[in-house]
C-alpha cells in the first residue's frame, strides 16, 4: 500500500499490523535531542518549526552525504527513547512515526485514541534506506548536527505496520508465534 | 626497541575505521545466508535477505552499512619493546578516528559530557582498553559500536550458589528484555568472573572474537552452544518481528574471581557487526 504524506485519519485507519507500506513524499526527521527541543517549544507555547498536522516523523540520525548525494546512510533508530514525547505529538496531529523496536503501552493507547500508526523500517539497513531519500532540506536545530530536524523527500521507502489504530501490536503477536520458551 | 611513528598509527586507525564501516565481513554475510535457510518466519527470511542486500549496496555504492557508525571502541595490545615516535598512542588513535570519521563520511555520535550532551564534532574520544604484551608489535582492534545494542547491556552480581543455571537464566532474560531493540540477529558477548569492572570489559572483549569461532575450552564452548540454542527459542527473530534467528553467535570470556562472587555481564552487538584489526 502507498502512503503519501501528509496523511489523514482515513489514510491510516485501514492499515493493520503486518501490512507492508511504501512511502512517497515528505517526512520529518527527529530523534532524541530534537524531541527535547520540540517539547521545550510546546511547553513555552511557541511556534513549532514545522506543522505537525498529518505529518510523519522518522527517527533517524543520518551519516553525512557524499558530494552530489542528498544524504548518507539513513536507517531507523530505536523508538522507545522517544516514547515519553510521542503521545503528545500524536495528540497534536502526527499521523505516523517510523523507527525500530517496540513502543510503550502509552504510545499504543495514544495511537488508538487519536488514530495514528507506528511503522518499522528495518534497522541496520542504512545503505538500502539512504538510497530511497531523494531530497533533504534543513528545517530546524542545525546545531544538533545529525540530530537536526530535516525534511526528507522519500521515494519507494519500505516500512511495516507495527501498531495500528485498533491497538494491535506486531511485536507481541509475532514473537508469541515463534516462541518456544 | 622498535619504533612506530605517530603518523603510521593515525593512518592505520583511519583506514580500519572506514573499511569496517563499509565492508560487512564475509563471515557475517555467511551467517545471514545460513540463517535464511533455517528461519521459519517468512518476514524473518525477507529481513535476512535485506541485510544481505544492504551489505552489498554499502560496499558497491559507498553508503555506510548503518547510519549509526558507532563509538570507536579499541582493544590495544602494545608490545613492551615498541617505542612510539612523534606523539602519544592515545592521541594517535583519536586523531585517526577524527580523520577517519570525517573523510569516510561517517556519523559523529559522541557527546562530550553525558548530561550536558554537546556533540564533540569528530566522534572522539575513542573508548580504548590497553594491554601491555611481550614483543615489538602494536595491535589495534576496532569495533564500531552502535548505541542501540549497547543500551541493552546488563550486569549482575550472582552468588556462587546460582552457578551455571543462574548465568544462563540471566543471559537469556537479558536478551528477552532487549527484544527487537538491539537490532537482532545479534552477537552476544558474555563476561563471567573477574571484578565488576573487569567483567564488563570481558563482555565487550567477547564481541571482538570472529563470528563462528568457538571458545578454546570445551566446557565454555558447550555453554556457548547451549546459550545460543536457548536464545533462539525466544521467538524474537530478525528485528524483533518474530522468528528463530535472534542471535547468530554467543561468545563467552572468563576471568578468575573472588570466593564470594559470580559476576556476569552481557554486551550485545547488532547485526551490523563492524570490526577490523591491524598489526603494526
Amino acid at each position: 500500500m502507498k502512503l503519501r504524506p501528509p496523511l489523514t485519519t482515513s489514510d491510516v485507519s485501514d492499515l493493520r499490523i503486518g501490512d507492508k507500506v511504501i512511502i512517497d513524499g515528505p517526512i520529518y526527521t527527529a530523534r532524541d535531542a530534537a524531541h527535547k527541543r520540540l517539547f521545550e517549544l510546546i511547553e513555552a507555547k511557541k511556534d513549532l518549526p514545522f506543522p505537525l498536522d498529518g505529518q510523519v516523523i522518522y527517527y533517524v540520525g543520518p551519516t553525512p552525504p557524499r558530494p552530489g548525494r542528498p544524504i548518507g546512510a539513513a536507517g531507523p533508530t530505536t523508538s522507545y527513547r522517544m516514547d515519553t514525547y510521542t503521545p503528545t505529538l500524536i495528540e497534536l496531529g502526527i499521523k505516523a512515526t517510523i523507527g525500530k523496536g517496540p513502543r510503550a503501552p502509552e504510545v499504543i493507547e495514544a495511537m488508538k485514541r487519536f488514530k495514528a500508526v507506528y511503522l518499522v523500517a528495518i534497522g541496520g539497513t542504512g545503505a538500502l534506506l539512504g538510497r530511497r531519500v531523494v531530497k533533504s532540506e534543513s528545517v530546524a536545530f542545525e546545531d544538533l548536527g545529525t540530530e537536526a530536524i530535516r525534511r526528507l523527500t522519500v521515494k519507494d521507502f519500505p516500512a511495516i505496520v507495527a501498531n495500528d489504530v485498533s491497538g494491535g501490536d506486531l511485536f507481541t503477536e509475532a514473537v508469541a508465534t515463534y516462541a518456544q520458551r | 626497541m622498535r619504533a612506530i611513528t605517530f603518523e603510521a598509527i593515525v593512518e592505520q586507525t583511519k583506514r580500519i575505521c572506514i573499511e569496517a564501516s563499509y565492508n560487512l565481513s564475509d563471515r557475517m554475510v555467511r551467517q545471514f545466508e545460513l540463517a535464511k535457510q533455517t528461519e521459519q518466519s517468512p518476514l524473518g527470511k525477507e529481513i535476512l535477505q535485506q541485510l544481505i542486500d544492504n551489505a552489498r549496496i554499502s560496499r558497491e555504492e559507498e553508503y555506510p552499512i548503518c547510519q549509526d557508525t558507532g563509538a570507536g571502541v579499541f582493544f590495544v595490545e602494545l608490545g613492551l619493546d615498541v617505542r612510539i615516535e612523534g606523539g602519544g598512542l592515545i592521541d594517535a588513535i583519536n586523531r585517526g578516528v577524527a580523520e577517519g570519521y570525517r573523510e569516510g563520511y561517517l556519523r559523529f555520535s559522541m557527546v562530550a559530557d553525558p548530561l550536558r550532551r554537546k556533540n564533540t564534532g569528530d566522534n572522539t574520544p575513542a573508548m580504548i582498553a590497553m594491554q601491555l604484551v611481550p614483543g615489538d608489535r602494536l595491535k589495534l582492534s576496532f569495533l564500531a559500536k552502535g548505541g542501540g545494542c549497547e543500551n541493552m547491556s546488563a550486569f549482575k552480581m550472582l552468588t556462587p550458589a546460582d552457578g551455571i543455571k543462574g548465568v544462563k537464566d540471566f543471559v537469556v532474560e537479558t536478551i528477552r528484555n532487549a527484544g527487537g531493540n538491539p537490532c537482532p540477529p545479534v552477537i552476544v558477548g558474555v563476561g563471567i568472573g573477574g571484578t565488576f569492572d573487569q567483567c564488563c570489559m570481558l563482555a565487550k572483549k567477547a564481541l571482538f572474537r570472529e563470528v563462528g569461532d568457538r571458545h578454546p575450552d570445551p566446557f565454555y564452548a558447550q555453554l556457548e552452544t547451549e546459550l545460543l540454542d536457548e536464545i533462539n527459542k525466544l521467538g524474537i527473530g530478525p528485528m524483533g518481528l518474530g522468528g528463530r534467528t535472534t542471535a547468530v553467535a554467543v561468545s563467552v570470556e572468563t576471568l578468575p574471581c573472588h570466593i564470594t562472587s559470580l559476576p556476569v555481564a552481557v554486551n550485545m552487538d547488532c547485526h551490523a557487526h563492524r570490526h577490523k584489526s591491524v598489526v603494526l
